[in-house]
């Protein structure tokens, strides 16, 4: 890329991703990896051309979770839909009920409670800290290493899973955010065990990291594979860790800083390659990060009401109107576009899926690298086809 | 962040004839939109992204919006001629009644983006774009030359709402498989009665994808149906 060029110039070749010319002789090889391939999360494709090993084309085939979330959730009340975005990205529903419920405020102007504010912050990081320990656990997972680094991850997860579970009645589908508020309140013994199990987590991510970080194998898949520029991933929409990774400063905690998030200090980690690697290492300082935001909440969190009285939750019609509302959920910008009729369910009800958006630069990364990595640059990304597909 | 009317003053004075109408939002997130000319879309995209005090770098939201045609029923009042018996004499009389009338305000599908910028950490720019109605004429100019993050969801809006974005470099199905002729996500869209269709069909269900295949060779000539279906 020449100095010169202009901004316009350079977008322009962003359009498509690069061409590969083939080198060998002989024919391209051309196969579908998935719908059932183990590495693929779920029921996804990618219809790849191979010159030897090298990756030629790759084309992502989408739509065989899809159940159309967008049309069901028109035909449902606001509130009948708030259970159905757990399914959305089925790892972390307790950023889903977030964003949505901040969608449906913003729309009609709703106020929440400080106490509702810190649960949500409190939910959200565990929600992080979950998510990041397993993607990593199943990046390790493609790159050969089975079970033990997954389980090891999982181990930490069904703790604050089981703190779900006692706070919300489910492990998975939490159900638990409403608009103005939050369902049931914590109880001082969840509060405690909740200090307990983040107090434990500075040990679980010291070994997570002793049995990885240098580790020879992680360094030698990982280091210089499935690069990304920053300027491309935040023309190609890509947020969350991935974009960090590419060295982009961009965390909506911070830029829009929507519920409580400026009364806390935390750090936001970017990368310097954009590599597999850079996308493992940001995932790792995030999850300290947050152990930080839980450490602080922990300790502030006062008492009060958890719903706000003025909230409206029978007849709730909103004024006609749209909104978007959108947060940092732990795959990237999570945002609901909701537009209203005055109608007691939504007239249009959109998720903005990061899993998708990411994917948009899945075949630039993988272009030209070996097959094996495919797999491993796919991983990176961190997708749920809940989320993909809807 | 300026506000959108500022933004759309400076696009009036970068891009004269550009055609941008400010859209109010009414409800409480005073989210305003500015409804861009298709014609004049690319040249307006170029230059909130290029233009150093707006960089609207990341397009983070695409979606479509169906608004179907609407049968508007109002009462009009119309002055006619008729017939009538005066004092056993045939007259022609002028008379004033209200008569009911019914009639179509054509619909649009609509393309809403929603624009921040990284670079400047302001946001969300809400852009719209209709089409002339929702059957023939149905193209819009694609944005995903300006800002590659609508590659996917313009190919989403042209699988579930039926929008042809012009200079699309991959306008395919995303969601819906290849051989599916509807848009779901239309208001109109009525959902066919056969989601039972299977490769190895029998019975009621075979007795039916005979029948549905039938109708298909009749009015088409050539089938697209999958194997299987003796």
């Amino acid at each position: 890329m020449s100095v010169t060029e202009t901004k316009s110039e350079r977008a322009a070749g962003w359009n498509r991703p690069p061409v590969v010319e083939p080198d060998g002789e002989g024919d391209l090889l051309e196969i579908a990896m998935g719908p059932h391939h183990p590495s693929t999360h779920g029921v996804f494709r990618m219809d790849v051309a191979l010159d030897g090993e090298r990756v030629i084309k790759l084309k992502p085939v989408f739509g065989y979770l899809h159940r159309n979330h967008e049309k069901i959730a028109e035909q449902a009340s606001y509130l009948g839909s708030m259970p159905y975005t757990d399914r959305l990205d089925y790892f972390c529903s307790l950023t889903n009920n977030w964003a949505y419920a901040l969608a449906v405020e913003k729309l009609v102007g709703q106020e929440v409670p400080e106490r509702a504010e810190y649960i949500r912050v409190i939910l959200a990081e565990l929600t992080r800290i979950q998510n990041h320990a397993s993607s990593i656990g199943f990046l390790l997972q493609e790159m050969g290493a089975s079970g033990t680094p997954l389980m090891y991850a999982f181990k930490e997860r069904e703790k604050i899973l089981d703190l779900f579970e006692q706070l919300t009645g489910s492990r998975m589908m939490c159900n638990y955010m409403r608009f103005g508020g939050c369902r049931v309140d914590v109880s001082a013994a969840w509060l405690d065990a909740a200090r307990k199990v983040v107090a434990d987590l500075p040990a679980f991510v010291d070994e997570f990291e002793a049995l990885l970080s240098s580790n020879e194998i992680l360094m030698a898949r990982c280091q210089g594979i499935g690069v990304l520029q920053g300027d491309l991933a935040v023309n190609a929409g890509v947020t969350g860790p991935m974009l960090r990774a590419s060295g982009v400063n961009y965390d909506i905690r911070k830029v829009d800083r929507y519920g409580i998030y400026d009364r806390f200090k935390f750090r936001v980690p970017l990368g310097d390659h954009g590599d597999i690697y850079d996308r493992y290492m940001v995932r790792i300082l995030e999850i300290r990060e947050s152990i930080v935001i839980l450490e602080q909440a922990l300790r502030d969190i006062p008492p009060g009401p958890i719903m706000d009285v003025k909230a409206k939750i029978r007849g709730f019609r909103p004024r006609p109107g749209e909104a978007y509302g959108r947060i940092e959920a732990p795959k990237g910008e999570l945002g609901f576009y909701l537009i209203s009729d005055g109608g007691p369910n939504p007239y249009r009800y959109r998720v903005r899926p990061p899993s998708l958006i990411n994917l948009t630069v899945l075949e630039d990364m993988c272009l030209g690298q070996n097959v094996a990595d495919v797999v491993l640059i796919f991983g990176s990304v961190d997708i749920v086809l809940g989320e993909v597909d809807r | 962040m300026k506000t959108v009317e500022e933004i759309k003053s400076a696009i009036e004075a970068a891009i004269p004839g550009a055609g941008v109408e400010f859209v109010p939002n009414p409800g409480p997130s005073a989210q305003h939109s500015l409804r861009l000319a298709p014609p004049s879309a690319i040249a307006v995209a170029t230059f909130l992204r290029d233009d150093p005090g707006l960089a609207f770098d990341s397009l983070s939201n695409v979606t479509g919006v169906d608004w179907p045609d609407k049968e508007i029923a109002e009462k009009v009042k119309v002055t006619r001629q008729v017939s009538k018996m005066v004092d056993g004499v045939e007259q022609t009389v002028e008379e004033t009644v209200d008569e009911a009338r019914k009639r179509i305000e054509l619909g649009c599908l609509e393309a809403v983006y929603h624009l921040y910028s990284v670079a400047k950490k302001h946001g969300p720019l809400v852009l719209r774009m209709r089409t002339a109605n929702r059957t023939d004429q149905v193209e819009l100019p694609s944005l995903t030359p300006i800002w590659r993050s609508a590659e996917f969801q313009e190919r989403e809006i042209f699988d579930l709402y039926g929008i042809v974005f012009t200079g699309h470099p991959d306008l395919r199905r995303i969601l819906m498989w290849d051989g599916f002729k509807d848009h779901p996500m239309r208001k109109d869209y009525v959902e066919p009665d056969d989601y039972e269709y299977e490769p190895t069909a029998h019975d009621q269900v075979l007795k039916r994808a005979q029948e549905h295949q039938s109708r298909e060779r009749g009015n088409e000539g050539t089938s697209e149906q999958g194997p299987g279906v003796a």
